[in-house]
């Protein structure tokens, strides 16, 4: 892009590597990886655990156990075409329970981020509004939002509104907090040289206080989508007709166990997979912050 | 004595500050409000002014109370035990690289399954509705115990691991005078945190093995204020619903601050003046 | 103790006639008894005592103190920070802040360039320089990186420019903001120990790297430290500050022509200067030791 920018002498620093540059380097960090004693302590682990839950279960049948689903009941349940239970990986039902899970927790996390991202800039960004609204906000927090279950469901009609307002409930407090943190954590010194440099306050607003909260308001959007998962298997469990809590709750009444055990694992991989894509999503925006932590923080 | 002057002297401020009228004003209008929303009938909540009046009649009746003393039991029963695991769990993995190897993946992968999830199968596998809703309290607090404790090991600076060993300190020595207290703040964090998540936790499954949209699971109820929320909202008496959710609200955050005051006495130095 | 500026020393009296106009240069603050108490009045702690000097334009000016002295106090008083108690401030002709105007506004005409740095780690380094004349309406987006991308270049910084602050070591963080701060093309620039985080090789090269910009510039600077050394080989001016309350204690003016290079740490005449205000800036740091002793 610029000559004198290629022309002039090599750089101090040695940037970030990109493009094939960071394969080579993933290629040898996975080699690296491979050499270490990591990945087999991994495969103990995990032999441990599964070889723990079927010899209990299946082999030697110990009391207690033997009443829950194995492993290899769960496995071949959920890679069965022709499912015992009518649930597996070839059921579109499947689909239709995580796409309608997941689809309640985007709903909820999106309100509560348009929601709790402003509200928390401001609560860190005005003292006065502060002491106005956070006394109410804190008084309102300490009551879990599955406490407000049944509550819910009066207010709102149908089933799935309930079920979304107990998600956002949660994922909004996360929110809202993280943010506010993350404005007060800012460091004076960025809104002072900002005024000097001749910054008017709603430029102060829009190039410190949002890009400074940034880092804080991911951790927040973070932990969101994990409370939201959370709240939402509680009012899945309680009221709803489709989702991965109801899968979890009727395959128990039902006493359709293995079926039981594939949501709850099924509800492990979607939550673990969103709470990445957050993440993904965060350094995606926050170069400045990935570069900052790649050339290991110097102070 | 001079706590009391203390005290005495900062309630003094307190009533002076702009910031505490406030706030009182905002949580004022904020009643208010509500009382008017819900007289008038734009939402289907109970006012908060007959909310009180139900409390009122509650206060007097023991199997409210006892709502209390169950959900209070359960949520310390888990709390306790998740302490009691996490602690050394976390302790483990933070000393032994093979045991954090071995472990720490199971844990991770187990991790994104919420609590609340676990309710049908720990009705499965435990003898007792009590020892499952136990069980999923204590699962609540304990990922965030073995986080924070893991955490807190790992930064610890690295300077005093070298002052001790130049100083002719054994393995147990540092374990026992700078990994163990220097773990304690987050400790004390994670056990903040751990509560609160608890409290959540027993609610929904007090609820969800009382009541449920598929009938009661495991039978006979276990009450607790959670079935007690959910037993209201059954039998239609709608100020009860929301006394028993400010009720649940008050003892998480009585818990919460007791573990804070706790906190502070067994970490002095990080509260000097 | 009770030390009195000379009478008719340019430096001292605050009075005299501001001697902002000459060779073209502004940027003359003239400080006069300025008091700053924190908290309540009587309770409160004071912080600047009666405090009057003069900081000439288009000189180097530096405050030298022990840690916690209150100079920085002074710094936010100018920059506009913080409020004052009594006393007046001008700058050039101006009053910034004075009876019923107790804090100045904070303006692109004095620039601050702080302790720690306050470079935006989320811009780069050249939205970091454009920064200024954008946000004030001088320059459009494309001119404003063009100037930058020059600023940068006689700065010899200019294959940095996609880097983040994070990305770059310190001492080039603290020259890329000074390159900040003239873009703004400042009356003032307000060093606030801008180089107390580095090592004393980094410092000296950071030193030669200010004379010069200096010297290209001839931008009024106000230099706070706690490095005699430092004061010595920078300033045109030294003040020397008592300890809480901050005040003058003694004011040299350094008589070592510019420019200079670090030859200069050598020579006769510096060693001079330093041995004449070590004692002073000595007492001050013990009676600072003390207090803050006392605080614990």
């Amino acid at each position: 892009m610029n000559v004198a920018l290629a022309q002039g002498p090599t750089a101090v620093l040695a940037k970030p590597e990109r493009g094939p540059g960071r394969l080579e380097s993933s290629a040898y960090r996975m080699a690296q990886w491979l050499r270490s004693p990591r990945p087999y302590l991994m495969l103990i682990g995990f032999a441990l655990f599964l070889g723990f839950w079927y010899l209990t279960v299946e082999v030697w049948k110990l009391p207690r156990f033997s009443q829950m689903p194995g492993p290899t009941a769960v496995i071949t349940e959920w890679i069965n075409p022709d499912p015992i239970y009518g649930l597996s990986l070839y059921s579109p039902e499947y689909y239709q329970h995580i796409w309608v899970s997941t689809r309640r927790v985007l709903i909820a996390f999106l309100l509560a981020t348009a929601t709790g991202v402003p509200l928390g800039l401001l609560l860190g960004w005005s003292l006065r509004f502060k002491e106005y609204v956070f006394p109410v906000f804190e008084l309102l927090r300490p009551i879990p939002p599955l406490a407000w279950v049944p509550l819910a469901i009066i207010m709102f009609h149908g089933s799935e509104t309930p079920i979304i307002f107990l998600t956002f409930l949660a994922s909004f407090y996360a929110t809202t907090l993280n943010t506010m943190l993350g404005v007060e954590s800012i460091d004076v010194s960025f809104v002072r040289a900002a005024y000097c440099l001749g910054a008017k306050r709603r430029q102060v607003f829009w190039h410190v206080i949002v890009p400074g909260a940034m880092p804080f308001i991911f951790t927040g959007l973070q932990i969101s989508v994990g409370v939201a998962w959370f709240s939402l298997v509680a009012g899945e469990m309680v009221s709803g007709q489709y989702g991965l809590g109801y899968l979890i709750n009727t395959s128990y009444t039902m006493v359709q166990y293995p079926t039981m055990v594939i949501g709850m694992i099924t509800l492990g991989i979607v939550g673990y997979v969103t709470s990445a894509a957050v993440r993904v999503l965060g350094n995606y925006l926050m170069q400045w912050r990935a570069r900052e932590l790649a050339m290991g923080a110097e102070a | 004595m001079q706590g009391a002057v203390g005290f005495a002297e900062r309630a003094g401020h307190i009533l002076l500050s702009a910031r505490f009228w406030r706030g009182t004003l905002a949580t004022a209008v904020f009643l208010l409000v509500w009382e008017a929303v819900a007289r008038a009938g734009l939402v289907r909540v109970p006012a908060p002014s007959s909310a009180l009046v139900t409390f009122n009649d509650l206060m007097r009746d023991p199997s409210f109370w006892f709502s209390w003393y169950l959900s209070t039991r359960r949520v310390f029963a888990g709390f306790l035990a998740a302490m009691l695991v996490g602690i050394p769990l976390g302790l483990g993995m933070a000393v032994s690289r093979i045991l954090y190897g071995i472990v720490f993946p199971v844990f991770e992968v187990l991790r994104p399954i919420p609590p609340l999830a676990w309710v049908p199968a720990a009705i499965i596998f435990w003898p007792t509705q009590e020892l499952s809703i136990m069980f999923v309290t204590f699962l609540g607090a304990f990922y965030t115990v073995v986080i924070n404790v893991i955490d807190g090991a790992q930064t610890i600076d690295l300077r005093y691991y070298q002052a001790a060993r130049s100083m002719g300190s054994s393995s147990w020595d540092i374990f026992r005078r700078i990994i163990l207290p220097g773990t304690v703040p987050s400790i004390v964090v994670g056990a903040t945190v751990g509560i609160g998540i608890a409290w959540a936790v027993v609610v929904a499954a007090e609820m969800i093995s009382g009541g449920g949209s598929v009938g009661s699971m495991g039978g006979a109820s276990g009450g607790g204020l959670g079935f007690f929320i959910w037993n209201s909202y059954v039998g239609g008496s709608y100020n009860q619903i929301v006394v028993g959710m400010i009720s649940i609200g008050i003892a998480g955050y009585i818990s919460s601050a007791l573990l804070r005051k706790l906190g502070e006495l067994v970490t002095p130095w990080l509260h000097e003046q | 103790m009770n030390y009195e500026p000379p009478r008719g020393s340019p430096i001292a009296d605050a009075r005299a006639p501001a001697l902002a106009a000459q060779g073209g240069c502004k940027g003359a603050i003239r400080i006069a008894n300025v008091v700053k108490i924190y908290g309540s009045e009587g309770a409160g702690v004071r912080a600047v005592d009666d405090c009057t000097f003069h900081v000439p334009a288009g000189k180097i000016t530096v405050v030298v103190g022990p840690s916690g002295c209150g100079k920085t106090t002074l710094l936010n008083a100018i920059a506009g920070f913080h409020s004052i108690t009594s006393g007046t401030i001008h700058l050039d002709d101006a009053l910034l802040c004075g009876p019923g105007r107790p804090k100045a506004d904070p303006g692109p005409d004095r620039i601050v360039v702080f302790q720690n740095g306050a470079l935006f780690p989320w811009k780069t380094i050249v939205e970091n320089v454009a920064f200024g004349p954008i946000v004030q309406g001088r320059l459009s987006r494309k001119a404003a990186f063009e100037k930058a991308r020059m600023m940068l270049a006689e700065t010899g910084l200019h294959n940095l420019e996609t880097n983040y602050p994070g990305e770059i070591s310190s001492g080039m963080r603290r020259r890329v903001e000074i390159a900040r701060a003239l873009m703004n093309d400042p009356k003032v620039l307000l060093l606030d120990e801008p180089y107390r985080a580095l090592d004393s090789l980094t410092k000296s090269v950071m030193h030669e790297a200010l004379l010069e910009t200096f010297d290209r510039n001839r931008v009024t600077i106000f230099f706070i430290t706690h490095d005699l050394e430092e004061a010595i080989f920078l300033g045109h001016h030294v003040v020397i500050m008592t300890t809480r309350p901050c005040r003058p204690k003694k004011i040299l003016t350094v008589d070592i022509p510019h420019p200079r290079d670090y030859s200069v740490l050598t020579a006769k005449r510096f060693r001079e200067y330093l041995d004449e205000t070590v004692e002073a800036v000595h007492e001050e740091a013990l009676k600072a030791f003390a207090a803050g002793e006392r605080e614990r």
